[in-house]
């Protein structure tokens, strides 16, 4: 079947879609958005976690076809169209919060998700906001140290929803 | 496999007719994992997440009516007053991506004896409200649960909603878990207190093959508190309703714990609960 929606800002389409595959599947492997993750296939780790009509949701959890006319921001959305990155991501990577990088964009999202609905959040807000993104590396310390600076950040100028960048880092 | 889209509801109910083998799809986050890991190949799916009546809420005579595909997310933001109990339990499924996507309406399909809504569905004294082009239905909710994952709904049925009296008085909810978040219950407890009727609720999840309530524990109660004068609760009174509500477990040893232990969890969570609520009623007043 085939599926269209938007995804990063752009109308984007994918034929030839199995009507059981998720939305993760969609996304990386049709149409060439690497960004979110695969790593349980069972909600349990949030590396894929992407907007879905302005929700951070676990793409592996949603089938491809519900996304038909849908909105999708992945993390790829998130760079301003200049390619600038977005508080969040400039903080993780200033707080040293990136080690192997697989939780990363999906902990980008859920982090940017919090801080557009909490301007400043406590501890308990992050790790609240946090359980549903594993990450075996870090120990999570320096990933709560880039939310609280990038919370002290002015919010970033890159819209929620900017032109995805073909050719992009993969 | 075929997707099936219906934009109403009426168009859902004649494609389940047509297609009774087809799988609703709801919020997906139990549908996806079983076909993400292979265990299931339905002939189709049936999604039902555009057909716009089953994301509303609204009263329907005494009744306070929840549409099936209202998620956990929703429950906590708009509807924690009317619903207490249900919202405490919704707090504590998966994750925000999960509450996000979760629909009560999927935890009553998937049916299992630990699905979190389930338990303060009981103690609310919950209807659920099943649909087909054959007609509408609506059953109480203890009547709903036939066996781990089984439930009374034909195979040309759907789930249209679920509907709670709306009485007001004191909801509690507790859950034991190996942590705060994404946890499947070892043993969950759900007690509603109905002043006005002197009438009490219970549900406990995760020890029995379907949701129990504890109708012995839930008439000691109704029997013995002090609603008139809202006493101090009398211990003997707490000491025995934990009894009762273990008594009324029917646990099995599984890898998250115990028959024993859930027996046991489950005397301290309603002991627990009960003084939680007793408290709310007493700074309420009666
Ligand atoms: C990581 C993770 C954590 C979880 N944590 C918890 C937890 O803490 N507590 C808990 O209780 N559950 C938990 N779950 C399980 C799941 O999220 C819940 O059972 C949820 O309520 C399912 O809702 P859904 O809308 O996603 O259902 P779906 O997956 O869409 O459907 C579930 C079942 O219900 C049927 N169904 C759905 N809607 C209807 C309808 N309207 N009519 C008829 N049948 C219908 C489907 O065919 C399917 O059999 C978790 C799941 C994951 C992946
Ligand atoms: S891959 Fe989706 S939550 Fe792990
Ligand atoms: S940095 Fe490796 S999993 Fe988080």
């Amino acid at each position: 079947m085939r599926v269209s929606c938007r995804v990063n800002g752009e109308q984007r389409e994918a034929d030839g879609v199995w009507p059981g595959e998720s939305l993760l599947y969609l996304l990386r492997e049709r149409l060439g958005l690497p960004g979110a993750k695969n790593a349980c296939e069972q909600g349990e780790c949030g590396s894929c976690t992407v907007y879905l009509d302005g929700l951070p949701v676990c793409a592996c959890l949603v089938a491809g076809g519900q996304a038909q006319g849908r909105e999708v921001v992945a993390v790829e959305g998130l760079t301003g169209p200049d390619g600038g990155l977005d508080r969040v991501q400039h903080a993780f990577l200033q707080a040293g919060a990136v080690q192997c990088g697989f939780c990363t964009p999906g902990l980008i999202v859920a982090v940017h998700d919090l801080l557009a609905r909490v301007s400043t959040p406590t501890d308990a807000d992050i790790r609240e906001a946090l359980a549903g993104n594993l990450c075996r590396c870090t120990g999570y310390e320096k990933i709560m140290d880039a939310v609280r600076s990038a919370a002290a950040m002015p919010p970033s100028t890159a819209a929620a929803c900017p032109a995805s960048r073909p050719g992009g880092p993969r | 496999m075929d997707f099936l889209s219906p934009a109403t509801w009426a168009e859902a109910l004649a494609a389940k007719a047509a297609n009774p083998d087809a799988l609703p799809i709801a919020g997906g986050t139990d549908v996806m994992v079983e076909l993400n890991f292979d265990r299931r190949r339905p002939s189709a799916l049936l999604d039902l997440t555009r057909i716009g009546e089953l994301t509303e809420w609204g009263t329907d005579g005494d009744l306070l009516r929840i549409g099936s595909g209202v998620t956990y997310a929703r429950i906590i933001t708009e509807l924690a007053h009317r619903l207490p109990g249900l919202a405490m339990a919704a707090r504590t499924v998966g994750s925000p991506q999960i509450r996000n996507r979760g629909t009560v309406g999927g935890n009553l399909g998937s049916a299992s004896p630990a699905g979190d809504a389930l338990p303060p569905l009981l103690a609310a004294g919950a209807l659920v409200e099943l649909a087909s082009t054959r007609g509408v239905r609506r059953l109480p909710v203890a009547e709903f649960f036939t066996g781990p994952k089984r439930t009374v709904r034909a195979p040309d049925e759907l789930i249209a909603a679920f509907l709670v009296p709306s009485h007001r008085g004191p909801h509690q909810f507790a859950k034991i878990g190996s942590r705060n978040a994404m946890v499947i219950a070892v043993c969950s407890f759900a007690l509603a207190l109905r002043p006005v009727t002197g009438e009490v609720g219970t549900g406990i999840g995760s020890a029995g093959p379907t949701p129990l309530r504890a109708a012995q524990a839930e008439r000691l109660l109704a029997d013995e508190l002090p609603w008139r004068t809202a006493a101090v609760l009398p211990e003997a009174v707490v000491g025995r309703f934990g009894e009762l509500v273990a008594g009324a477990a029917a646990p099995i040893d599984d890898i998250r714990g115990t028959a024993a232990y859930r027996r046991h969890a489950l005397s301290v969570l309603a002991r627990r609960t009960l003084r939680w609520a007793w408290e709310e009623y007493r700074r309420e007043g009666p």
